[in-house]
């Protein structure tokens, strides 16, 4: 299925990456192998706090996990998410009603639907892509396993990786 | 939406990508040319990063059999020409090939291939395939439905070459792409006699893209190398390819596909193919590879000039029976040519010699400028004879089918003044006369 290059974009991708503090991991699982808990090691690890929502876990990752969004005390930059399409649409409704300020739906998280409420409420949206991924393909990390970044560019980077 | 301090990113050129793409300037020095880094492994900040590498849990450098950063930047700038999602590189094409074929294959498996190949790949599918017991069909590359016809429950790939060596049959890629996502299996294309500034068969439709960077990617004739490309595109998890979506066993359980979605077959391809079959290009022949990319696009506009020039002048000659050239008009692919490689169909053709065997050896003995020697894409021209050398483990039937007949000469045409190459030539015609 093909989602919208606006779902995609480059610009609103690393802006968001820059600018959250906060990104809480709806469907976040215990299993080290799971791509959820790749995303959220990998998060906390650059700096981010990770908030799990999980409603049949108390604890993941040594952090306090949530029964949904609504429970959650603080402010969410992110809304992370990874669960069926189908449930996306709820959980839109939810990062809206939160005030998040964007929501990001893992690959194959794909629901039109889901992106035009969180649209509609202010939030950006990012579609069928990685947290993950899209964070060390713009610090860099990412080109160390040949992947293409398409970054281009003739400056010396500012700051040590 | 568009933040202020950001400037906005460009597609760039294909120029401006084969001279930058996956070499930003070198953050610790400054460097500006990629450094070769000529380390065997990589110091861990602390154990809890380590972990992380090897768990794949970061993009982190462990052991450059695996991965290493001047390899990374070729593999980058490939991966971005071809239109892919990223690459991954080996000691030589036939190493690129058998590991993007191993990654995706399980005993009992079965590949359609086309029957105009590279001798040393049609030897590698053979021998490769029966000792992993994995069913191979050759077809006639030119008609689709010969592709068709060769599938069975069993087929995980097809593979073809862009522009088949030596015949110069032209695969119509889009409606084998699309017979092949009609079985829910990926088309594999080797695209080293096009090279991406000619072709980008993942625009068509093609899944895996590989290379024999040896040719016309080093362009120098000074390394072996090899590369894979993936568009990111193909559902592993069709319920088809366990091998890449199921836990892998030989990797604590993961999942790839799952956890890195369209990044899920290179990495299988790197973490496990690489680190256990072992064939890792070395950071020197990326740094000479990376040279080469610099200037792809510009040698590639004179290869192919200059074999155009070479194809009219043979085509006119007396003592040739046939040019076999897919650029040349009267070519049976001169249609597929203007679709699928506008800007030319390579460098790379055969010939045929009236006189047969005989005269075609006596050709090759008899001219100045080329090489007589066993590759192609060098900035020097070169000229084989086939049969009697790179084709030479191919039967009779084979080599009919590879388009290859006794007095065929082969030509990889240089970048060198194209009337020197015709004086040459005319020399050699006039030598064995
Ligand atoms: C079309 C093609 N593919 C693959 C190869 C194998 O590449 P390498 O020699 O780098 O292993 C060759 C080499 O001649 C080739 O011409």
């Amino acid at each position: 299925m093909r989602v919208s290059p606006e779902h995609q974009d480059p610009e609103t991708i690393q802006r968001i990456l820059h600018q959250a503090r906060t990104v809480a991991i709806v469907g976040l699982s215990p299993n080290e192998l799971r791509a959820s808990n790749f995303v959220g090691f990998y998060a906390d690890r650059h700096g981010y706090e990770v908030i799990p929502v999980n409603p049949r876990e108390d604890e993941i990752m040594g952090f306090k996990s949530y029964p949904s969004l609504a429970d959650i005390p603080g402010t969410v930059d992110v809304v992370d998410v990874f669960r069926d399409p189908g449930a996306a649409v709820e959980v839109a409704l939810q990062a809206v009603a939160i005030n998040a300020r964007a929501l990001w739906l893992q690959f194959g998280v794909i629901s039109d639907e889901a992106a035009e409420i969180a649209k509609a409420g202010g939030l950006d949206v990012v579609m069928d892509r990685c947290f993950k991924i899209e964070h060390a393909r713009y610090i860099g990390r990412m080109h160390w396993l040949g992947f293409n970044t398409r970054v281009i560019t003739g400056r010396r980077p500012g700051h040590l990786l | 939406m568009q933040n202020p301090d950001e400037k906005p990113l460009r597609s760039f050129g294909f120029h401006t990508r084969s001279v930058h793409a996956g070499a930003r300037p070198e953050p610790n020095t400054g460097a500006r040319a990629v450094p070769i880094f000529q380390t065997t492994s990589y110091v861990f900040e602390d154990p809890e990063s380590a972990a992380a590498y090897f768990n794949l849990q970061e993009y982190g450098n462990t052991y450059s059999r695996i991965m290493n950063p001047t390899v990374a930047a070729f593999e980058e700038r490939v991966g971005n020409l071809e239109g892919a999602i990223g690459a991954v590189a080996f000691a030589s094409g036939l190493a690129a090939q058998s590991a993007a074929f191993f990654t995706l294959l399980n005993p009992g498996d079965h590949v359609v291939a086309s029957a105009a190949l590279y001798g040393g790949t049609v030897t590698q599918l053979k021998h490769l395939f029966r000792k992993m017991s994995v069913g191979l069909t050759f077809v006639d590359p030119d008609a689709p439905e010969n592709w068709k016809a060769a599938l069975t429950d069993e087929t995980k790939l097809l593979f073809a070459e862009t522009i088949g060596n030596p015949g110069g049959n032209v695969l119509d890629i889009e409606p084998v792409a699309a017979i092949a996502h009609g079985h829910d299996i990926p088309l594999v294309v080797d695209n080293t006699f096009a090279t991406p500034y000619l072709c980008r068969p993942i625009d068509w439709g093609a899944d895996i893209v590989v290379h024999s960077a040896t040719k016309f990617l080093g362009g120098h004739g000074t390394s072996i190398g090899g590369v894979v490309a993936d568009s990111g595109e193909f559902d592993w998890s069709n319920g088809r390819f366990p091998v890449i979506a199921d836990p892998s066993p030989a990797y604590h359980g993961l999942a790839f596909h799952q956890t890195f979605g369209g990044y899920g077959y290179l990495m299988k391809l790197r973490a496990e193919t690489l680190r256990d079959l072992g064939g890792a290009m070395s950071p020197f022949n990326a740094f000479l590879f990376m040279q080469g990319v610099e200037t792809l696009p510009l040698r590639m506009e004179r290869h192919v000039a200059n074999a155009v020039t070479l194809a009219e002048w043979l085509r006119d000659r007396s003592e040739v029976t046939a040019v076999r050239y897919p650029g040349l008009d009267d070519s049976p692919y001169s249609s597929l040519t203007k679709k699928y490689l506008p800007k030319g169909a390579g460098a790379v053709f055969c010939f045929d010699l009236a006189a047969g065997r005989q005269a075609g050896q006596e050709f090759i003995r008899a001219v100045e400028l080329f090489s007589h020697l066993a590759n192609v894409g060098d900035a020097k021209s070169l000229i084989i004879h086939p049969a009697s050398t790179t084709h030479r483990q191919l039967d009779e039937e084979e080599l009919a089918a590879a388009g290859i007949g006794p007095g065929t000469i082969r030509l990889s045409v240089g970048i060198e003044d194209v009337d020197d190459l015709i004086w040459d030539l005319e020399e050699a015609f006039a030598r064995i006369a």
